[in-house]
């Protein structure tokens, strides 16, 4: 069961990822964000992590794409055009991202044997669940991070408005 | 019960997600695209959050990543807004003809 998810939407994930990467069009690019997001919001579960889950769900693929593709239908954007600048980049980005990963697999793999094995909703939910520890953490020790949270997205709210209007 | 799946394999999957989010940003050329691809990031290092909260078996892993999804829905808003801001000064969403700032 647990391979079996992983397998199915870690491939979905990986698939979507490089069709975002290979996609001429923002509009599919987006899309296929939402593909990798909502097999993570499954990847989540699988770890035991309800909340995230649903939270992925309905913040990432829900709220941030919702708002990206309403952007890129504001804007108009059309397929992007290949400049001279991108070259460079091509040089530059294939060999470096290839180099990121083989240095994050090799340390993750080498250290494999110590990282044991995941078990179908793990530990965390044995005695209570998943979303009453999550609160009571939130509430009680983290009371005033989650409150100043409140200030960072009505500050977020306020800029967006005054960065998005009309000048006069 | 012999089909565990190993929590480096969550890891690596988190790796090649942060590499293709890293591959893209420097491939893409529109704005909003390379936007997208910061997003790909937070959710890679994300899936690191979860495994290794699994692992230890602690909640404050995921309280992490309440906070990340938090910051990212707030710069997601932020960004978009400066991106329509520069779409109206400038009329492109290329980031090659962005370059006021470039000596």
């Amino acid at each position: 069961m647990q391979l079996a998810l992983f397998l199915i939407f870690g491939a979905l994930a990986v698939a979507g990822a490089i069709n975002f990467l290979l996609q001429k069009h923002p509009i599919n690019s987006a899309l296929s964000l939402v593909v990798v997001m909502i097999s993570l919001a499954i990847l989540y579960w699988s770890l035991g992590a309800e909340f995230l889950a649903a939270a992925q769900v309905i913040v990432y693929s829900g709220a941030v794409m919702v708002l990206f593709v309403f952007v890129i239908m504001l804007l108009n954007a059309g397929k992007e055009e290949h400049t001279h600048g991108s070259r460079a980049a091509y040089l530059v980005g294939f060999p470096g991202a290839a180099a990121i990963f083989c240095l994050l697999s090799f340390v993750f793999l080498s250290e494999g044997k110590a990282l044991g094995a995941v078990t179908l909703g793990g530990h965390l939910n044995d005695v209570v669940s998943n979303i009453s520890q999550i609160s009571s953490l939130l509430f009680r020790d983290l009371l005033l991070p989650f409150e100043v949270t409140s200030i960072l997205i009505l500050v977020a709210i306020l800029g967006a408005v005054v960065l998005a209007r009309k000048e006069r | 019960m012999a089909t565990v799946v190993p929590i480096s394999w969550y890891l690596v999957l988190a790796a090649v997600l942060f590499s293709v989010g890293v591959a893209s940003f420097l491939l893409k050329r529109n704005i909003i695209t390379i936007f997208m691809s910061i997003e790909l990031m937070l959710n890679a290092v994300n899936l690191t959050f979860v495994a290794f909260s699994h692992l230890w078996n602690h909640i404050s892993g995921q309280v992490f990543v309440f906070f990340v999804m938090v910051v990212a829905a707030a710069e997601a808003a932020v960004g978009l807004a400066i991106i329509i801001a520069i779409f109206r000064t400038r009329q492109t969403l290329n980031v090659d003809q962005v370059n006021l700032l470039k000596l």
